[in-house]
């Protein structure tokens, strides 16, 4: 009986006693602000940083926005104002909640879980990269920044000869690749331990729940914040910034009449805001019930937003930096060849000038500019190689090309593991939360040795992400684990709170929470605007992946990258399966 | 004089290097001769090259000869420079003045050049990369490696802190725990004495009323009739 599991808000107010006296044992937050620090620090992770600049820099520069406002407003904003209330008024975690709203949808609960527990283990191993990286920042010269020599000092090692020393360190010495997945290796000592150190970093901060993610969030969260700023200042000053900005930005209308334009930002405003994680849900079942879910909501999604518009400068004026150092690099090496052999005075061809002599010389000497082989340069063509290896490949090679390189790449990487700590947490909490509920240990184990075993469990089982063929299975698991469950997941939070819980009985919760009862906008999006573009998505999705073969990028040491297709190796979603199942079963 | 620097090998023929009357000339040899070429990035000269310069580089010459073959028999002008351009790149060649005026083999030059190339480098204050002898190929210099890899002392300070960190939340949280519990077990016949807010739910005490008895098995019903609508 629906109404028997929650007491009813008309009955609690007038008592004017809420429940939360009875329950004085569950944890809160210290303030709101902490509470609105944790969910920003959630929201905003890694993805801001590379995945939105990338989609912008792929999907028509400023067009891109449109599609991603529209996003936004109509699906983001609606599902995390939902997630949020469900959380404050029900107080329970994500198992909880929708064991309360129906005993058919904790399947929906138990999915978030599994979905969590999954994202973080992989998210973790990416900050272990990032560690590694930390860690072999103090070196001067930085290790990516040359070759290193080959057995008998004539030469540099052949596979860094022929890719570039960032590739090769980031390939070898911090993966150490094997060239497909099925040729796992053995375990990297080395990535084990920052493996190590991350999971113990993330158990300390996670040790007692909120109360410890609270006070680490201070600085997780406004951390990345202080660092943009000053990569912002530094970015803008560097030569060919400008370029960088003007070229990523410049929007390209017509891009929007590509379908998975939409696509692709419906997903991100979707997996941006870490909807569907049970997180939170949980930071929000902490707070006071009479709190204004619907501002913190709305505050929050645009904060994540803002910050991604944010992040994206300075990336692309460094980008822009990258990009012209490396065109002026293939020019300079145009103008000695041309130099050299028409044995012309030094100064004579500039960069500027270029274009003209060597017009000028194909014409008047043909056979001699072919036989040097010129290379030619474009600037387009440096501009357009990145993507999503910006972290560790582009943005460290911008970074040796910067004065105090070693300084920046600190900077850079420490910002970097607090953006997905700050996640992380929320990660963990929509664990913790849940297993709580489960009473799946006894009151007296205390919540340290719960968080540790969650921390213990989760790094051994991660370890196979340390494996040499680590980066293709979580290539494979970030794709498929982290896709599309929260999609499922999401639309039937959607429909299990508007269409089993009753759209009327959680307008008036959220009335009752903040004051006001839910306009217009929120009706249409609860109702019908928001379940029918996360099925539109949904299927589109699944439409699309159908369509090609699974498959992952290698690195061949033969120094050429070929796709290599997974061939029924995940062909269904293990999550969706499980998730089903329970369903079914309730 | 500024300019861009200049990365690039030039490589070119070798077309012999001959004596004719005691000076170098372009042509075709009738000994076989290795040549050396000089190669100067003009632009990374900090000083105009003359003829003083070339003075000092034949000194250089010498002294690596000198040093190499152990015997001061070599003369500043035993080192012939020819085919200079602006771009300071010459051909250069050393006789032997002791062997009637022939030239010393290539790969000895070669060698002595090669034993001291950081004296030879410092005297013009270029590198490696600006002062080439095309033919002789550098050895590259090993970057100087540490005895501890610097990573290793940076992972031993985050080890310890996280360790640290580790330690003393788990003894502040078992120390708190042994707080809380001697505190309870004083105070817990006090609690009880103590009026508590007592939630009711239509009337009945909600501490008897279990309200979570009745999430277990709950035929789905939306019945709101039972309560006072507003």
């Amino acid at each position: 009986l629906l109404s028997a599991r929650i007491p009813n808000s008309s009955m609690v107010r007038s008592l004017d006693i809420p429940e939360v006296l009875k329950e004085d044992d569950r944890p809160k937050w210290d303030n709101k602000f902490q509470y609105i620090l944790s969910c920003v620090g959630f929201a905003v992770g890694l993805g801001n940083v590379w995945r939105f600049p990338y989609l912008c820099q792929i999907y028509g520069g400023g067009a891109f926005l449109i599609p991603y406002v529209i996003a936004l407003v109509f699906e983001g904003i609606p599902l995390f104002h939902l997630e949020l209330a469900i959380g404050q008024r029900l107080r329970k975690g994500s198992i909880g909640v929708w064991n309360t709203i129906s005993p058919y949808f904790g399947g929906v609960g138990i999915g978030s879980l599994m979905v969590s527990f999954i994202v973080s283990l992989y998210y973790n191993t990416i900050l272990a990269w990032v560690m590694w990286y930390f860690i072999n920042s103090f070196q001067e010269p930085l290790p990516w920044s040359a070759c290193p020599l080959n057995g008998n000092r004539t030469g540099y090692i052949e596979e860094c000869h022929e890719s570039t020393a960032v590739n090769y360190f980031w390939y070898r010495r911090a993966l150490n690749i094997s060239s497909d997945i099925t040729d796992n290796g053995n375990l990297q000592w080395w990535l084990v331990l920052c493996l190590a150190i991350c999971w113990a970093i993330v158990y300390i901060c996670t040790i007692r729940g909120i109360e410890s993610t609270g006070k680490a969030i201070y600085v997780t969260a406004i951390f990345p914040y202080v660092v943009l700023t000053i990569f912002l200042i530094r970015g803008l000053t560097l030569p060919g910034a400008t370029e960088g900005l003007v070229y990523f930005f410049t929007p390209n209308m017509n891009i929007l009449k590509n379908p998975r334009v939409w696509l692709d930002a419906a997903t991100q405003i979707f997996f941006s805001l870490s909807l569907a994680f049970g997180g939170l849900i949980a930071f929000s079942s902490y707070n006071s019930p009479k709190n204004d879910c619907e501002k913190d909501a709305v505050t929050i999604a645009i904060v994540n937003s803002m910050t991604s518009l944010y992040a994206s400068i300075p990336v692309f004026s460094i980008l822009g930096f990258k990009a012209t150092t490396g065109y002026w690099d293939c020019l300079d090496r145009n103008i000695i060849g041309i130099i050299n052999e028409f044995d012309l005075p030094d100064q004579s061809i500039m960069r500027d000038n270029y274009t003209i002599w060597f017009g000028f010389l194909n014409t008047t000497h043909p056979k001699k500019i072919a036989s040097l082989k010129l290379r030619s340069c474009d600037l387009q063509e440096f501009l357009d190689a990145s993507g999503t290896g910006l972290a560790f490949i582009v943005f460290t090679e911008a970074i040796i090309l910067m004065p105090g390189s070693q300084g920046w790449a600190v900077l850079f990487f420490v910002m970097l593991f607090s953006l997905g700590l700050s996640s992380m947490f929320g990660n963990i909490e929509g664990i913790l939360t849940p297993l709580l509920e489960l009473h799946v240990v006894s009151k007296s184990v205390p919540k340290e040795v719960l968080s540790g075993v969650i921390c213990l469990v989760s790094f051994v089982t991660a370890l196979c992400f340390t494996l040499r063929s680590g980066s293709y299975w979580l290539e494979v698991f970030d794709s498929y684990a982290g896709s599309l469950p929260l999609l499922i997941i999401a639309f039937f939070e959607v429909t299990g709170v508007v269409y089993v819980y009753g759209i009327k009985r959680f307008s008036d919760d959220v009335k009752w929470m903040t004051g006001r009862q839910p306009n217009f906008y929120w009706q249409v999006s609860w109702r019908i605007i928001s379940p029918l573009l996360m099925l539109t998505v949904f299927i589109a999705f699944v439409t699309l992946q159908t369509q090609e073969q699974p498959s992952y990028g290698a690195w061949n040491p033969k120094y050429v990258c070929r796709p290599i297709f997974l061939i029924h190796l995940f062909s269904k979603n293990i999550v969706t399966i499980f998730s089903y199942l329970l369903m079914l079963q309730n | 004089l500024k300019g861009p620097l200049n990365r690039f090998l030039y490589s070119t023929s070798t077309n012999g290097v001959e004596l004719f009357q005691g000076q170098c000339s372009m042509q075709p040899p009738s000994l076989p001769v290795l040549v050396l070429e000089l190669l100067i990035f003009y632009l990374s000269l900090q000083y105009a090259w003359d003829a003083s310069e070339e003075y000092l580089f034949k000194a250089m010459v010498a002294f690596a000869m000198r040093r190499y073959s152990n015997k001061e028999t070599t003369q500043i002008s035993n080192v012939l420079l020819c085919n200079m351009t602006e771009r300071v790149s010459f051909w250069f060649v050393v006789t032997d003045s002791a062997r009637n005026v022939t030239t010393v083999p290539g790969s000895e030059v070669e060698a002595a050049i090669r034993m001291n190339r950081n004296r030879i480098n410092s005297a013009f204050l270029l590198t490696d990369n600006t002062l080439q002898f095309l033919k002789i190929s550098s050895t590259l210099s090993p970057p100087i490696e540490p005895t501890v890899p610097v990573w290793v002392i940076v992972f031993g300070v985050v080890l310890c802190l996280v360790v640290a960190a580790i330690l003393f939340l788990v003894v502040s949280g078992i120390r708190q725990r042994k707080k809380n519990n001697n505190e309870s077990a004083e105070t817990g016949d006090l609690e009880d004495k103590c009026d508590t807010p007592v939630t009711t739910e239509n009337g009945i005490p909600c501490d008897i009323l279990d309200l979570k008895a009745g999430q277990i098995n709950g035929v789905y019903a939306a019945d709101d009739e039972r309560f006072t609508p507003l």
